[in-house]
Formats: structure tokens, sequence, C-alpha cells
């Protein structure tokens, strides 16, 4: 029966192998077979606009990923076989690794429920699809991720329980409350944060210059999985632009819904990179680029084309871009110092930056360095070389919104702390700045909820009244193993063994001096 | 603290990941352990889902099913994402082998009208079906909070979109890939008799709401009759029609479901196994849905192959249920 | 404001006859050189060929085989069988 109709462009016939399969149910209410799709206040008045954002039949997808996969699972065998974690730059390294897989990798798993989520939220049938692939790609991401570390974590520590320590660690809430907020959020808001604020105006800074210099510093297994995970991601960065257009163009009431959902997705993603931030100008012993240099390439260039683009809309830069664009001067800075402060209570380890290392920090960033940073250094180098190496023991006030300790300072001002409070229905609330607490001002019910990990210890919630008791039996951070000072720790001397070196407390410690 | 550095620097100073040794010891696990157990959130949430805040994300409630350990359903296939990608792939290439086949030999063009008729009516429309079925299971694997569990349903999702594309195909190949031989066969879905009790079917499981309850009606009853019904007793009635170059374009279904009955069959065994309760509620889900299952699809047997090769397909489902301890009304003949 | 699209491969072979059929469509574009990645930028607006690949390969080119290699995009994407497009229009 050869059709004498015209045969099927590419769009098209996509069409017919995914949204046609869908139909207008008449034995359900769609509103029922939907319930959460207009809770919102989102108005989507013809799903047939969606764009498509790739053509990918499942086919395809299982041809094109097997490849990508086979070649991946290559590298991890090849990398295991020759003991690859012997040819990095520096165990310092390791420790950004403990931090991706603590703080990143659950996260690539709570997207895969999430996405699964919203790939059967939605009434348009493409654009279930394209999350349902989001979803799966996610997964991917969660276990390779599991697979790339796993041979780290026969020869190093911190990276022995990490879906445990997302749970309960203090810093962790970072990361777990951001996607914790998203997934609890409904559908539209969930991409609206995770595929366009995320993955397509942040996610750039963690994976593309991170991994970058994870390839210069000689760790092969992480550099293959993160620059294939991200052949994924060109995808799901189309679908983050595709959908934030969609419901712009569906109606104008939807304009300033989402233009909420960016201000506050922009700056909760911002507050959880700024751990990135940390790991790219600290923990990469050999340096690529700094935190600065990143943040104008993919921040300031690539998110102001976007926004730019987004002008005809009627959508703005986030409110509180400039805050964020003033803060890469001392944003990796400040971190560094406070994870210092606190190496008691974390899976990784800390330590001062040596000679070499502070200079390049003084020439990337020459305006702030020398005069608010290396003085710090200088001085708690001089205390732990006397034998007085700093840790805090006062518990740090956390922001009740992005839950990192209020250790930010004021735009232009840094040397004051920035902090605001309010009360609501009779407690007061604390947060680290002017934009945390306006997203708590907008749904402070939310944002209630949150489960402080400082408050719960001393709640006596976390199986102990002490630190130390928490970390080793609630947190599973095993005290003088895996937390601490780096320099004398066993990974250190493990490191030195790999080298042929023995430790010596003495030397170690004057090489602490010349820093 | 002291701490014994092992000279050797190359002897790992522990096998696997914590979690994985306190369930398999502290030896090298494997890849699939590694991927599946427990990388979820398991508490201290922070809000409520605005979507349904009678329970919190990764929530077990979610479900009448209680498991003491969720972990205890696993997938016998040991699929991790690349695993199951891999396996995939070479499906895929098999199918697309016997497509380009049947297209270059035009073989499916070469048939009677009234043989693509009735792939049109009596086929293809199962693409609706098989988008129902990609939906329940991704709403699973959004819902399901062991990785076990949750990664066999997101998986068979993706399979059902792929099954529901090659049906596509099929009409796309018997059209010239114009679309005209789809919307034809969509008609059949939306008002063809033939077609309302099962479309009626499809669409109630769109709107259950526990969890396990969808799994055991999407793919263990509605697949268990309708698998075997159409990719094996049809296969053999559209080869007495003369249509029999269509089954090559049906392998991929045929080893699909065949695979699909290790994970299904393991899970079952392992949830009706945990309790009494537990089997109480899936018999009570059984007597629910079987019945509408085999209504559903006795008009399409009717107009094809007859009512007694569902009647066999039922006894088979009846048969295999009885394993778990489950009884239906299927007879064995 | 100058507007750049820009699109990251991973280095490796498949990435350098890409790298060598962009640059020959897109003279303006610039490339950069960076650790286990080449970066290509340009202003506005950077076109992928089917037909400058298959020169390139001396084979038929599929435009999704491309999604093996990419690491990360900047632009809105046109995609279709002859070409893949990064624009910001």
């Amino acid at each position: 029966m050869v059709s004498k109709n015209k045969k099927l462009n590419l769009k098209d016939k996509y069409q017919y192998l995914t949204r046609d399969m869908a139909w207008e149910p008449t034995y359900q209410k769609k509103k029922d077979i939907f319930p959460d799709e207009d809770f919102e206040g989102i108005k989507i008045t013809d799903w047939s606009q969606w764009e498509d954002p790739f053509r990918l039949t499942m086919d395809a997808y299982w041809k094109y990923q097997a490849e990508k996969e086979k070649k991946l699972y290559a590298i991890f065998d090849a990398f295991a076989q020759n003991n690859g974690h012997q040819n990095i730059s520096d165990a310092r390294y390791v420790n950004a690794l403990k931090l991706f897989l603590t703080g990143v990798s659950p996260l690539e798993h709570a997207a895969f429920q999430g996405y699964s989520k919203v790939g059967r939220q939605f009434s348009g049938a493409g654009a279930r699809v394209a999350c349902q692939m989001q979803a799966i790609d996610e997964l991917r991401h969660s276990q390779t991720q599991q697979h790339a570390m796993s041979h780290y974590n026969k020869h190093f520590n911190g990276l022995h329980d990490a879906a445990h320590m997302h749970d309960r660690v203090w810093f962790l809430s970072v990361p777990k409350s951001f996607f914790d907020d998203a997934r609890t959020a409904g559908p539209f808001e969930f991409l609206t944060a995770i595929s366009f604020s995320f993955e397509y105006v942040l996610t750039n800074l963690l994976f593309v210059p991170f991994m970058s210099g994870a390839a210069y510093n000689g760790d092969m297994a992480t550099v293959t999985f993160g620059f294939s995970a991200q052949s994924d991601e060109a995808r799901h960065m189309t679908l983050g632009l595709e959908v934030i257009k969609f419901i712009l163009e569906q109606h104008e009431d939807n304009v300033p819904i989402v233009q909420r959902w960016i201000d506050k997705w922009f700056w909760r993603g911002f507050r959880l990179l700024s751990l990135v931030s940390m790991m790219m100008d600290y923990m990469l012993p050999n340096k690529v680029m700094s935190w600065s240099e990143a943040w104008e390439v993919y921040y300031e260039q690539n998110g102001g084309a976007l926004f730019k683009d987004l002008e005809r809309y009627g959508i703005r830069p986030p409110k509180y871009q400039d805050v964020a664009n003033d803060a890469k001067h001392h944003l990796s800075h400040q971190l560094w110092s406070t994870f210092y402060q606190y190496s008691q209570a974390t899976n990784f380890h800390t330590w001062i930056p040596g000679k070499e290392e502070m200079d390049w920090m003084s020439e990337k960033y020459p305006d702030t360095f020398d005069k608010y940073y290396r003085p710090r250094y200088e001085y708690w180098a001089k205390e732990h070389a006397e034998g007085r190496r700093f840790y805090n023991n006062t518990l740090p006030q956390l922001c009740q919104v992005c839950q990192v300790p209020t250790l930010f300072t004021e735009m232009g001002e840094p040397t004051r702390l920035s902090h605001r409070q309010m009360k609501y229905e009779g407690e007061r609330y604390h947060f680290c700045s002017e934009a945390c607490c306006d997203i708590f001002k907008h749904e402070p019910e939310k944002y209630i909820q949150a489960w402080l990990p400082v408050h719960q210890i001393y709640q006596g919630n976390c199986e102990g009244g002490d630190v130390e008791t928490v970390v080793q039996k609630y947190y599973h951070i095993e005290v003088g193993v895996d937390n601490f000072e780096y320099i004398g720790s066993p990974d250190h001397k493990h490191w030195l063994s790999i080298k042929g070196k023995s430790f010596d407390s003495k030397a170690e410690k004057s090489e602490q001096d010349a820093a | 603290m002291s701490i014994e550095i092992k000279t050797n620097s190359v002897e790992p100073i522990r096998q696997t990941y914590g979690h994985i040794a306190r369930r398999f010891g502290d030896k090298p696990a494997t890849r699939y352990q590694e991927a599946s157990y427990d990388l979820e959130a398991k508490t201290n949430f922070h809000y409520r889902p605005q979507w349904d805040s009678r329970y919190e994300l990764n929530d077990d409630r979610r479900t009448a099913i209680r498991m003491a350990d969720w972990y205890a359903v696993s997938d016998p296939r040991q699929f991790y994402y690349g695993a199951y990608v891999g396996n995939r792939a070479k499906m895929q290439e098999a199918a697309e082998t016997s497509f380009s086949f049947c297209d270059k030999r035009n073989l499916l063009t070469r048939l009677p009208e009234e043989t693509q008729k009735q792939l049109l009516r009596l086929l293809v429309p199962l693409r609706h079906v098989e988008l129902g079925a990609n939906m329940n299971n991704a709403k699973i694997a959004g819902e399901a909070t062991a990785t076990t569990v949750s990664q066999m349903h997101i998986y068979t999702g993706m399979d059902r979109l792929g099954i529901g594309q090659y049906l596509s195909r099929i009409a796309l190949m018997i059209d010239g890939s114009t679309g005209a031989a789809l919307d034809e066969s969509k008609g059949y879905w939306m008002d063809d008799e033939l077609w309302q009790p099962m479309r009626k079917l499809v669409e109630d499981t769109l709107v259950v709401d526990d969890w396990f309850e969808l799994t055991l009606v999407q793919n263990i009853l509605i697949d268990g009759l309708m698998y075997n019904l159409v990719y094996h007793k049809m296969d053999a009635w559209f080869e007495s029609q003369g249509a029999e170059d269509v089954s090559m374009l049906t392998e991929f279904m045929r080893d699909w479901y065949k695979e699909s009955l290790r994970w299904t069959n393991a899970m079952i065994k392992a949830v009706a196994g945990e309790s009494d309760a537990n089997l109480e509620m899936l018999q009570k889900w059984t007597d629910h849905w079987e019945p509408q299952a085999y209504n559903a699809l006795k008009p399409l047997a009717e107009a094809s192959v007859g009512v007694e090769a569902l009647d066999e397909a039922r006894a088979e489902l009846s048969t295999r249920l009885k394993k778990f301890g489950l009884q239906s009304q299927g007879v064995s003949a | 404001m100058s507007q750049l699209v820009f699109i990251a491969f991973q280095d490796n072979d498949d990435s350098r006859y890409l790298a060598e059929a962009v640059m020959e469509d897109n003279p303006d574009a610039e490339l950069q050189h960076q650790p286990a990645m080449i970066r290509i930028q340009a202003e506005k607006r950077l076109v992928i060929n089917r037909e400058t690949m298959e020169e390139k390969l001396g084979r038929d080119w599929d435009v999704q085989e491309m999604l093996i290699n990419v690491i990360s995009i900047g632009g809105n994407v046109d995609e279709d069988d002859d070409h893949f497009i990064l624009e910001w229009k």
C-alpha cells in the first residue's frame, strides 16, 4: 500500500517514533493521569509546540551509549591493572575525589530518581521521553563514578562510605539539600533548577575545567568518566535550554514564575559550586585554570551570551549575579580556610598550600590573595610548625537555605562577614546572604523543614554529643585516618612509600615553614 | 592512634566500599554490586515533596508491600547500566539487520493489502500499549527506593519505548515512511471496538498509585498474557496468513520477553516469599487485574488466533504464578 | 557585548577530524587546546557539516556520531541530517 503521501523528514519521523505513540485519553481524565502538571501555576496551552531537543531513538541510544561504555570500561580496567593511582601528580589530589564521590556522585543518583519522576509527570510525551533518557544517563553517571573511584578506594582513605556520609555529614547537606529542594518541587521547577540553571548554566564549571585538571594531574580514570559523562551532558544541556524556551513561549504568565526560579536556582547552584571553587584552586596540585578564570569563561561569558538570548522572552540575568561575579576573587580562599579549620569533621584532608601554589594564587588573584588570604595561611603554617595545627572546635552557624556555614563576606567588603536573619512564626532563622534570605522569604514553609546538621548535633540526634563521637560513629569518618591535616596522615605516608620515601615529621614541618 | 603503613604500596588497604562490605564482606566486589547497592539517600531528607506531602522522598511506604530490605530484590542478569546497554546494543544490531533486509527486499510492501491491514489493525496498535508500559515503568523507577529495583524498571521502561519504536517502524515500512499507516493504526487504537478494552485497561493502569501493584499489573499480568499471545501465538497465525516475514521484525520482542522473565520472576519470588501479608496483597491485586488483562486481550485473540490461544497463555501464566504461591483464574490444559 | 557559542570535544583521534572540519567551515572560529580537550568558540554561530566530515573521513558520517566525543556546548542547537549548528540569534 505504498502511499502517495510525502516521505517524512527526520523531525516528523522522530515525532512518529515518540510522541505519536501517546494519545488523548478518554477512559480516565487527563488530570488524573497527570495530576502534578498544574500546581506550580505554569500554563501550557499546547504541548505540540515542544521541540525535541535531540532526536535519538532507542536503537541509536543503545548503540552509541554501548560504544561509550566499552571505551570507558577498557580504561578503568587498564587503570586498575596498572595501578594508575601511583601515577597521579600527588596524593593531595585524591582529596578532591573524596569530595566528589561524597558530594557529587549521590546527586547523580538523585538526578536519576528525579528525572524518572518527571519522565512520568508531564503530559507531553516528547518532554517525558527526553527526561527519561536523562534519567537513565544519570544512573549511568552514578554507576560509572562508583566504578572509577573503586580503585582509589582500595588505596586511599575517605572514599569508603559515600552515600552514608552524604545523608549525614555537615557540609554534605549543602549538595543534599540542593537536590532535595529540586526533587520536592513540581516538575517545571525541577527542570528549571536542574536542566537549565544547573546543567546548562553552571555544571560546565565542575565538569569541564575540573576534569581537564584531573587529566593534568594524571588521573586517567576520572577524566575519562568525566568527559564520557559530559558527552551525555551535551544532550541534557540542550534539553535545559529547550525547556526554558518552551515554558516561556507557552504563556506570558509563566515569565515571572520562571524568572523567580532562575534567580533562586542560579543562587542555589552558585553556593553549591563554592565547594568546586576550592577543589579547583586548592585540591589540584597541577593547576589548569583558576576558579575566577573558569567563572569568567563559563559563567560571565557563556552565561552572558545565554541571558542576552533570553532577553527577548522578558528574562533578565539572575538577580544576584553581581554578587556572584564579585565573589570570584574570594570564594575558593574563603571555603578552603573554613575547611582547613574543620578538617576534624571531614572525610578528606586539608593543608596549607606550598610556596609555589601561593605564588600562583597571588598571580591569579592579584587584588585579593596577598592582601586577605596569604597572611592567614602563613600564620596557620607557623602555628602548625610549632605543633599547634589550628582546628576550630566551635561548630559553625549554617545558613538556613544553602546550609553552607555563614563564612562569606559582603560584596565589596571582604573583611565584613555577610549575615542576615529574620523571624518567622516566632523562630529566628539565619542566612549567609541577602539572596538566601530572599529564597527563604518566598517559601518559608519549605525551608523551616531543613535538616541542619549542626542543629541536629546539638539536639542529640547524631549518636553523640561531642564531635569525635559524631564523626566516628554517625558519619563513619574514621578518626585519625580519614580526617585532619594531610601532612602526616596515613594517605600521605602511603604516598611517600609509593614514591620510595619515608615520612620524616621534622622535614615535613620545615617544608611547611617554607610555605 | 598509630597507623600501620603497609610496606607494599600496591597492596589494597580495603577491597571494596564500606556499604558493599557490610553486605557481602570485604572482598573484591562485582561491578554490579558496586553499581547497585545502597547508593540512594535513605534518611535526613530536608523537605517534603510538594507533589505528595504524605511521604518523604525515597519513602518505602509508597507501596503497600513491606520488605525488611528491598535489596532482597536484585537482578539475576546483573545489569548495571554498562552491561545493560552493551546487551541491548547487540540485540538492536540483529534487529537492524532484519529491518534493513525486509526493507531492501520490500518484504512487507509485497504483502497483500488485506494482510497489511491486519498488521496495522492487530499488531501495530500495540505501540500504544508499549508507551503506557514505558510511562508506568518510569513512574516505578522514580518511586522504588532500592537501586536494584529502580534500575530494572528504568531499563524496562526504555526497552518499552524501543519496542514501541520497532512496532512503529513496521508501519513506516508498509507505507513507505509517510506516516499514513501509523495514522491508520492509531485510528484503530482510538476507535475500533477491538482495542477499546485494552485502551481502557492501559488508561486504568496510568492512574494506579501503588508502584508495586503497578509493576505486578504491567510487567507480570498484562505482559504475561500479551507477550505470549502476540509474539508467540499470533506470530504463528500471521505466518499462516502469509506474513511470515514479520516474524523477523518481532524477534527482538521475543528475545526481550524471554529475558525479562528472569528479573520479573526473581522479583515476585522475593516479594511473595517475604511475608504472608505481601502474598495476600499480591493475591488481591492478581484477583483484581488478571481477569481485566484477559478480557482486554480477548477481542484481539478472537480477531486473530482464537480465544483458545489466549486461554493457553492464561494457563501458562497461572502455572508461573503458582510457583510464587499465587492463584489466578487460568486453568491448566 | 560579544556573544560566543562554543563546543568542546575530547582530545582524541575522532575529534581531530571534527576540529579540522569545524575550522574549515568556520574560518573565524578560535580553537583552544586544553588538557584532554579541544575547545572551539565563535561569535554567534558555529556549524558542523556532514558533508565536510564525510570528506575528511572518507566514509559516511552520521551527525549523531559526534555525540560520542562532545564534552560541552553553548548556544541554541539546530540539528538535522546534514548539519549541527550552534547559534545565538
